[in-house]
């Protein structure tokens, strides 16, 4: 049984006027300390580049070539999640700042910002797992869901899985063409053309720097340096994945159909949102690596909201969770990991979960009317 | 060679841009001192004063690409106040050309920015600045008789034309005007005197509203004044900036006159607006964002940011032109003129703007 079965549509109601109430909060709330903080991880983040690639010059010595790896892959990991993903969210535009607005914000990957705003602020956050719209579910590549109708290409799962981890920033570029869309026919290639001119720009600037310049002018180091900046970004790829993987996909996270994510109240949506999170616990330096992405289910509440008050509200959203009967699902890494994993080799086979024609139980009631 | 080096500095720029892509060197460069940014505008205070207990006037080096300004225009200056950033319209104050600007902003009792600035301002703030902009400018070649009328803070623009002119050594009459509530109020007074006594051409007449005595004239603009200040006024080229009841007051005596043509003026504090919210009907549409809401017969500005969207804005009174969007379909009714437009692609400004009836705006 799930949670939204013990709820009447008054208390899904008095439930989303909580949490409209806890957001009001934080929002009368928000001043100078976000500011500074984000400024601060900013800073912290162009030292730890800075330091990176310098330490790069003297990639000769294999300690200095392994710490300027380790402090470049911090530095893009720090840029791609507490500050990119955050930024492009809208969660500083309340500044006016205009370098730290979502629209002018761009990030260390080769994703243009613009085409991920559309496909991860819009899409994926509107039909936060609802199948046949949330495109986020297995990235049009994996079934991630039961209710995904099985295909023998499903038994490339775990391969298709191995290879989105190693190269996730070109599987989020990729992402925003919606291939699988365009072959349906639901999406022309007209519609692709601005969205690939952005790609394309974006992917030579990202090369340029990482596998061109910065190698030639270490000379004699270049491949050491190309190396050096490819293990990087292997690294802040695998991070990336696994940490966006465990807040939606972990056991336990229910997706919905279109049918119950129309006309939703504001109470309902919340209840999709925490429905289909799964935070991972952890210490509160993890969770700035994350992106505070570790509190998955309170940024799908309110993706607007600075990240670095999503620790400050968890217990209280916690409360509110338990006081309706709702479930909140988290735990630590590795139990999400492996979670995801298990799902991941479960689902390539067919016959995993309910089948097709009965995804809906018809007794789940999301808007229990 | 003069021509090969800045040439190759060029270069080595772009390849810095393309080493620290995609963020930009001046995001990095800004995190060693925030004045070496190349793009933006930034200004740093050098000097501070303050002439008034409420007024604050400070000296301001700005960086690198700024281009200069004309006497009477304005400049968005930017603050950040609790974490958010701030644009208020100033007009930098001396002659053109200058290398840095001054600046004199009166605190107003409710005003935000105003009062930040004026309590907190010191040597080695920095601030934000846009390019200069604005009509309100000396015509050239310049006019030979030049009547320049100012209240408070309003002296700003005003006193960037004195100031101008008699660098200029302009040949003609020059009469200044200002009004004050007495003479504790008087802005910039020894400046003034010094300026008239340096050009025979300039004379500066003290007009206090509130005090009886101690000034050369007393109580507020008439047309009595005006005789008084300057007789040959009618063959004169006007330029006016006050708050608004001086404004008016001289808008009205140069219409009656039929002089309105040589009434040049600039609003710093526009009048309070009224929109009437019970009448309005229609949907407004956001196009670029999909946001929708109805019409709640409020300004646009504030009906985008009801919606949750954040558009670029500064004054919020219809000065600044930051907040200027294309709107695609539908009329608007101007809340300061009272004129409504309905021509396609028209560029509005969303603060002062108020649907009739549907409006799609490219925001």
């Amino acid at each position: 049984m799930t949670g939204t079965q013990r709820l009447t549509p008054e208390q899904v109601e008095d439930f989303g006027r909580d949490l409209d109430a806890l957001r009001q909060r934080i929002v009368d709330n928000l001043g100078e300390e976000d500011v500074t903080y984000l400024r601060n991880l900013i800073k912290t983040q162009r030292a730890l580049e800075v330091t990176g690639r310098g330490l790069l010059f003297a990639g000769f010595l294999p300690p200095a070539w392994l710490a300027g790896v380790a402090t470049l892959s911090l530095a893009k990991i720090l840029d791609n999640m507490e500050i990119g993903h955050n930024v492009m969210h809208g969660q500083y535009d309340w500044t006016h700042i205009p370098e730290l607005g979502s629209q002018r914000f761009e990030w260390d990957n080769v994703a243009p910002a613009e085409n991920w705003r559309h496909s991860h602020n819009y899409i994926h956050h509107t039909f936060t797992n609802v199948l046949g719209k949330d495109r986020d579910i297995g990235y049009g590549i994996l079934r991630m869901d039961p209710a995904q109708k099985w295909h023998p290409y499903y038994l490339g799962n775990p391969l298709y899985a191995t290879l989105l981890a190693i190269l996730f920033e070109w599987g989020v570029m990729l992402h925003d063409l919606e291939v699988e869309r365009v072959v349906q026919g639901e999406r022309s290639w007209a519609e692709n053309v601005p969205v690939l001119k952005k790609i394309v720009r974006k992917a030579a600037q990202q090369i340029g720097k990482d596998y061109v310049l910065f190698p030639l002018l270490t000379g004699p180091l270049a491949p050491l340096t190309l190396l050096g900046n490819a293990s990087a970004n292997l690294v802040r790829n695998l991070w990336a994945f696994a940490i966006i993987f465990c807040g939606h996909f972990p056991a336990d996270v229910e997706s919905f159909t279109e049918e119950e994510a129309e006309n939703e109240t504001r109470g309902q949506w919340y209840l999709r949102q925490i429905l289909g999170s799964a935070n991972i616990s952890g210490s509160p330096l993890f969770h700035v690596l994350s992106g505070n992405l570790s509190h998955q289910i309170e940024h799908h509440l309110f993706p607007d909201l600075p990240a670095r008050r999503y620790p400050q509200i968890a217990g209280e959203v916690r409360e509110i969770c338990e006081r309706y009967g709702l479930p909140y699902h988290t735990g630590p890494l590795r139990k999400q990991l492996w979670s995801v994993a298990k799902k991941i080799v479960r689902l390539a086979l067919p016959g995993q979960g309910p089948a097709p024609d009965a995804t809906v139980d018809p007794d789940r009631q999301l808007r229990a009317a | 060679m003069a021509t090969l080096i800045p040439r190759r500095m060029r270069g080595l720029a772009s390849l810095a841009e393309a080493l620290l892509t995609p963020h930009g060197a001046d995001r990095y460069l800004e995190l060693v001192d925030p004045m070496l940014v190349r793009r933006e505008l930034r200004g740093r205070v050098v000097a501070v004063r303050r002439q008034t207990p409420d007024s604050v006037t400070f000296r301001v080096r700005p960086s690198r690409a700024w281009r200069g300004f004309r006497a009477g225009q304005y400049v968005r200056l930017q603050v950040e106040i609790d974490g958010v950033r701030r644009t208020r319209c100033y007009s930098p104050c001396e002659a053109e050309h200058s290398g840095e600007l001054e600046f004199t902003v009166k605190a107003d009792p409710s005003g935000l920015v105003s009062r930040h600035l004026q309590e907190t301002t010191g040597v080695g703030t920095v601030v934000g600045l846009s390019p200069a902009d604005g009509e309100f400018t000396l015509p050239s070649p310049r006019p030979s008789r030049i009547v320049l009328i100012s209240g408070g803070s309003g002296i700003t623009p005003v006193l960037a034309m004195a100031r101008t002119l008699v660098a200029e050594r302009h040949p003609g009459e020059i009469v200044f005007l200002q009004y004050s509530n007495s003479g504790s109020d008087a802005l910039y007074r020894e400046e003034l005197a010094a300026l008239a006594a340096e050009h025979p051409g300039l004379r500066v007449i003290h007009a206090y509203t509130h005090a009886r005595t101690g000034g050369d004239l007393h109580g507020l603009f008439s047309e009595a004044h005006l005789e008084r200040a300057a007789p040959w006024f009618r063959e004169a080229q006007t330029f006016v900036c006050g708050p608004p009841p001086l404004m008016s007051a001289v808008s009205d005596l140069y219409g009656r006159e039929g002089l309105s043509e040589h009434l040049h003026t600039e609003e710093f504090t526009a009048a309070p607006l009224t929109f009437d919210t019970t009448a309005a009907e229609g949907r407004v549409r956001f196009a670029r964002s999909g946001r929708e809401c109805d019409n709640t017969g409020k300004p646009l500005l504030e009906q985008a940011e009801d919606v949750g969207l954040t558009p670029e804005h500064g004054c919020r009174m219809g000065i600044c032109f930051s907040c200027t969007q294309l709107k695609t379909a539908g009329r608007v009714r101007n809340a300061r003129t009272g004129e409504v437009t309905g021509e396609e692609n028209e560029e509005i400004q969303l603060c002062i703007s108020v649907p009739v009836g549907d409006v799609e705006i490219d925001a």
